[in-house]
């Protein structure tokens, strides 16, 4: 029986274990019904932030992990989005839920503009160009001609929107559903699409690029329909977030957020969707118990000092790279394939058989 | 005209800045061929140093001294340590170790120091030179001393061995490893130089823009453009680089965009160079072999 679920689960885009833990995602909020604990409301609101946090870092995950071209200025596209859904809703007076594709569009064609010049530069030249972005963002929206709009240093207050009556939810816990519903979306959407011709041209590009063009994919096309996707996504969850804090102002823009969406990446995994998820908890948990963890590391090294987040984001990535480069995912693979002994599905490996020399070319030796 | 030729003055003080940040990336490209991100907080700490020494009654030059060699000495094990077991990582990895070091000494410093700004002393005084206002001593001292640092970095490499033994170790490592080059020792040296040269950059900025944890972001930006212009590959090329990005900064953003945009004008550098020539006026271009 589980099997066919699962089949027919994978063949709809969707493992049996993802589908579950959607739905238990979904469940979530009944909790706050039974329990009427009154702190719920709060936990509702983490459980959006992570949820954003999840999709930008999908953003970000289908350019670095599955694409190969890096980015620390993602913070731009979030931000261009969360404006965009605010001014929409501010001026054009819209209703939320249809600014996020809108958000989305803009951040797309953004994103596209932006992988022309990105085309032509790799490594740690395409990594400066969008951290040179993400440095000047804040100062651009902050610009007195745009001002009117944007709303200058002060940036833009919204009004949260009201769930609907019948639906008998709080103002949290039907954000919460928003973001559910965009995020499973997103997720989908990427899913499939790294299942489709375009991903495998995707993944091949990252993989050995030259080789890509040789076999007839279109490098330059791959490569700024990425960019423009991967910021579309991410500026989606740039929608979400003005939607759902009500607020944006050009400081929560910074470098900072560029460099926790990369946290969150590295933590989760490169190139797995899972690994999204746990990152975008990943970031929000840090954020909300950095102080706890200030004061545990205070009382137990006896420290005079406080500890900062990024100083624990800081030596966790440096840690990552060390020890577990792949994140969180990357291990529990590892792990699994450890367990259920040398049944190794690695993909990008190079093939692991030889041709001997002497033998004909159908017969090869496994490597040891 | 007065205006105009306070704007250049300014401009070249400014670009003397970034000419050093410039020059300490480029340091550690020649040296490594990476993009270090955390050269401006690495410089920032290191001034912080600085400060805490003369806020605890060393002489100014003293503690100007201690700092460049504690500087050298923290490059030095950053690389040892940090970046050794990375060497031939892809360079996301690196990227992200660069980035992790850049929130850890923003941090670190933000924790030790506070996040308050403070005023840093300057050697040199504010006065005029020649009496009406255009140049002061202390734009001229921040000028002199990245060009002293440019002619002794020039004299090290071009007239010394341990210079030449760097060079060649960036240029062709195998064969400098076959010569008894120790190619890994002078990647750190490299990175030792570039901290040090960070140091003395930051220590010539703080009394200009006050001393806080976050003063070096700008600037990084600016030395990063700097140093494209004039071409990331070489150190003379950096520094012209620094000086032109920093007069064009101050004439564009007097004349042109007005102060709120001069970021988004560094940006438009960057992405402007990297397109239209990657190589940067005075670097050469570098072909690859596949």
């Amino acid at each position: 029986m589980a099997a066919i679920v699962n089949g027919w689960a994978m063949k709809k885009g969707f493992g049996l274990v993802a589908i579950i833990f959607w739905i238990v995602l979904a469940l979530l909020p009944m909790v706050g019904l039974i329990t009427e604990d009154p702190s719920f409301e709060y936990y509702m609101f983490m459980g959006q932030s992570m949820l954003i946090y999840a999709i930008a870092v999908l953003g970000l995950n289908l350019l670095i992990g599955f694409n190969g071209q890096i980015s620390l200025g993602h913070s731009a596209f979030f931000a261009l989005g969360a404006y965009t859904a605010a001014i929409l809703m501010t001026f054009g007076g819209w209703p939320f839920w249809a600014t996020l594709p809108v958000a989305g569009a803009v951040c797309f064609g953004a994103g596209f503009l932006f992988g022309f010049p990105a085309l032509k530069l790799e490594g740690h030249y395409l990594a400066l160009a969008t951290f040179t972005l993400a440095i000047a963002v804040p100062q651009l929206l902050k610009y007195k001609p745009i001002a009117p709009w944007t709303g200058g240093v002060g940036g833009v207050l919204l009004d949260k929107p009201e769930p609907p009556e019948w639906l008998g939810l709080s103002v949290d816990q039907y954000l919460y559903y928003l973001c559910l519903i965009v995020a499973i979306l997103m997720f989908w959407l990427v899913f499939n699409l790294l299942r489709s011709r375009s991903g495998l041209a995707m993944m091949a590009i990252r993989d050995h690029a030259m080789a890509a063009g040789t076999m007839g994919v279109d490098t330059a096309l791959y490569k700024t329909v990425t960019f423009g996707i991967s910021a579309g996504i991410t500026g989606v969850a740039g929608g979400l977030s003005a939607i759902t804090i009500a607020y944006v102002a050009p400081d929560s823009f910074t470098l900072q957020l560029a460099i926790s969406f990369l946290v969150g990446l590295v933590v989760g995994g490169l190139a797995s969707l899972p690994g999204c998820l746990i990152g975008g908890a990943f970031i929000v948990l840090v954020q909300n118990s950095a102080q706890s963890i200030s004061d545990w590391m205070k009382t137990t090294f006896a420290l005079r000092y406080d500890v900062p987040a990024w100083a624990i984001y800081g030596v966790l990535l440096l840690l990552l790279m060390y020890v577990m480069p792949t994140g969180v995912m990357g291990g529990i693979t590892a792990l699994r394939q450890k367990i259920s002994g040398r049944r190794t599905t690695r993909v990008n490996a190079p093939s692991s058989t030889v041709v001997r020399p002497g033998k004909t070319a159908g017969e090869t030796t496994p490597a040891a | 005209m007065d205006f105009f030729v306070q704007q250049i003055a300014a401009g070249l003080t400014s670009g003397a800045i970034y000419a050093c940040v410039a020059l300490g990336l480029v340091m550690i490209y020649v040296s490594t061929d990476h993009i270090n991100f955390a050269q401006g907080e690495m410089a920032m700490f290191a001034t912080y140093l600085a400060w805490a020494m003369i806020d605890a009654g060393l002489p100014y030059w003293v503690a100007f001294g201690l700092t460049v060699a504690i500087a050298f000495g923290g490059g030095l094990f950053i690389q040892r340590v940090v970046l050794k077991p990375l060497e031939n990582a892809p360079v996301l990895a690196l990227v992200v170790c660069f980035i992790a070091l850049l929130s850890i000494f923003n941090a670190l410093a933000g924790m030790i120091w506070s996040y308050t700004i403070k005023q840093f002393p300057s050697p040199f005084p504010a006065r005029d030179i020649f009496g009406n206002g255009l140049v002061s001593v202390q734009q001229l001292g921040v000028v002199a001393v990245t060009l002293i640092m440019l002619g002794a970095l020039t004299v090290f490499f071009r007239y010394t061995t341990l210079g030449l033994a760097m060079r060649a170790a960036a240029q062709n490592a195998t064969s400098a490893r076959l010569m008894g080059v120790r190619v890994s020792w002078m990647l750190a040296l490299g990175w030792g130089l570039a901290a040090a040269i960070g140091a003395i950059a930051g220590m010539l900025v703080a009394p200009i823009v006050f001393l806080d944890p976050n003063m070096m972001t700008g600037i990084l930006v600016y030395g990063f453009a700097g140093a494209l212009v004039g071409g990331i590959g070489n150190p003379m090329g950096a520094v012209a680089g620094g000086f032109i990005v920093g007069v064009l900064e101050n004439l564009v953003g007097s004349y042109v965009i007005g102060n709120e945009l001069k970021l988004t004008f560094a940006l438009i550098v960057v992405i402007g160079v990297l397109l239209l020539k990657p190589a940067g006026i005075f670097g050469r271009v570098i072909v690859k072999r596949v």
